[in-house]
């Protein structure tokens, strides 16, 4: 029995360097990094003071009344990036279509700024109720559940929340569904908006944001660089594809899952290795076609060594011939929303047969000596992809791509 | 009491109360990987010596915190600043 092929049709992203995919892709191939100092936490008592912030995005302009007093803001950029996925996609919902979607969003932490509000309300302004609201709004299947009202999508729908992988764990979900047949069409992806006082604060006192900017696979790396924002993407069977006469982006051929059962923090090679193999696996590909990997890369001393020795051990001879990169150097690490973006990022870069670079490259470091893209994209001819997420709790996700070539 | 054996005492408290490692085994010579301790365990300890002494030991310090003379040295430093 052949195995259905699930193709991309339609991209969305909200981010730091862009809140459309043209603006986003512009940005990652001119090494154009949306680091910078934050403004939307007062920076006064934190001990880092640069972040990856979505500017010039306003709710209003896209929400409504009701609409908008329901989202936070994790849930606005998951809907404004479906919308603009769906819209490319050309997909027109109706009660047939609606049933037989799904949608699946990644985030680790969901509406934590209504959260906050709730906590500041209580504790510091003493009001005796919080906004009535605040319960959808926190709730971290908003973002998926708003997608669906909006669509009208009834078939399964669902949050992942796995830390850092999220989103390609929720990409993943929806392409197995569908291969499997038990859908037609998905949209995943993930959102993020760790800019609130408390969620800043926890991560200072982890020690592992950098304090000037984020910069993978660089020997004067200090760490990583929060962002916010969220994408998504449409999926769907080849045939559906086909039958609309959709334009095809890309197609998404393996997902790989693991856990490192390790350390509740600490990334462990063995986990990563295990991934990235059950997604080739999955892909039936072989090692020695990837021509590109979108790393995890988050800037941490610890990570990018780990990385570096995992594809070197499981790519062997090949690993010196592939290139790879950190689009976190650019956008920062959207956390649960983080994959949606490379996945984006992976896809484009593919389609277009551009190496996204690794922005803030400054010194090689012996203990990372893959071929990093530094600083300046590149042309090269693409044609399989990986894109891996190591998340604490050390839960693995990687996804599998391959460039569209017309069949 | 100098300033050494404030900040020995105080070190060997935290990692006695707070990581359950036997008194006995904790020197200024031992290594935090010695200890059992793993770099969350070093995060932990450096907090809870910042509100101790009332410092700030910033991220970049952290590569040198591996021994316990080393954590010494650090907030001794961090001190008298």
């Amino acid at each position: 029995m052949s195995t259905r092929r699930v193709v991309i049709t339609g991209t969305g992203v909200v981010s730091a360097i862009g809140t459309d995919t043209g603006s986003f892709w512009e940005s990652i191939i001119r090494g154009r990094s949306g680091i910078g100092p934050f403004s939307s936490v007062d920076p006064d008592k934190i001990r880092f003071k640069n972040g990856a912030e979505v500017r010039n995005f306003y709710p209003e302009d896209h929400f409504h009344g009701k609409e908008l007093d329901m989202m936070d803001r994790f849930s606005q950029f998951a809907l404004v990036a479906a919308k603009e996925a769906v819209h490319q996609s050309g997909v027109e919902f109706d009660d047939e279509k609606g049933s037989s979607s799904a949608v699946i969003c990644g985030t680790s932490i969901g509406g934590v700024i209504a959260q906050e509000t709730a906590y500041s309300d209580l504790y510091r302004e003493n009001k005796s109720r919080v906004h009535p609201l605040s319960i959808p709004k926190t709730m971290p299947n908003s973002a998926s559940s708003i997608i669906s009202m909006h669509f009208g999508i009834t078939g399964p729908v669902y949050t992942v929340s796995t830390a850092c992988a999220s989103s390609n764990h929720a990409i993943g979900n929806a392409f197995w569904l569908i291969r499997n047949g038990i859908c037609e069409r998905a949209i995943a992806g993930g959102s993020e908006t760790p800019f609130t006082y408390t969620f800043l604060k926890s991560w200072e006192a982890l020690r592992v944001v950098a304090q000037d900017t984020c910069r993978p696979f660089s020997m004067n790396r200090q760490g990583m660089i929060l962002g916010e924002g969220g994408a998504m993407i449409v999926l769907e069977s080849l045939e559906s594809a086909k039958d609309r006469g959709a334009e095809i982006l890309g197609e998404i051929i393996g997902f790989g899952m693991s856990s490192d059962a390790s350390h509740i923090t600490k990334p462990d090679q063995a986990g990563a290795e295990r991934a990235m193999k059950m997604a080739m696996k999955d892909a039936k590909v072989l090692f020695s076609d990837v021509d590109y990997i979108n790393t995890h890369g988050t800037g941490t001393p610890v990570n990018d060594k780990m990385e570096t020795a995992a594809i070197k051990n499981i790519f062997g001879s090949h690993a010196k011939n592939l290139s790879v990169s950190s689009t976190k150097s650019m956008h920062g690490h959207l956390l649960g929303g983080t994959s949606a973006v490379e996945a984006v990022a992976t896809i484009m870069a593919l389609r277009n047969d551009i190496l996204p670079p690794t922005a803030n490259y400054e010194i090689p470091d012996p203990e990372c000596d893959l071929d990093v893209v530094t600083n300046i994209s590149r042309y090269e001819k693409l044609t399989y992809a990986l894109s891996n997420s190591f998340a604490f709790g050390g839960l693995n996700a990687v996804l599998a791509f391959r460039k569209w070539e017309g069949k | 009491m100098d300033m050494t054996s404030v900040v020995f005492d105080k070190i060997k408290d935290i990692l006695v109360l707070k990581k359950g490692i036997p008194a006995g085994s904790i020197h200024l010579e031992s290594s935090f990987e010695e200890l059992g301790m793993d770099s969350l365990d070093a995060v932990e300890l450096l907090a809870d010596l910042e509100d101790a002494f009332s410092v700030d030991i910033p991220n970049s310090e952290l590569q040198h915190f591996k021994t316990i003379q080393q954590a010494v040295n650090g907030i001794e430093e961090a001190i008298s600043k």
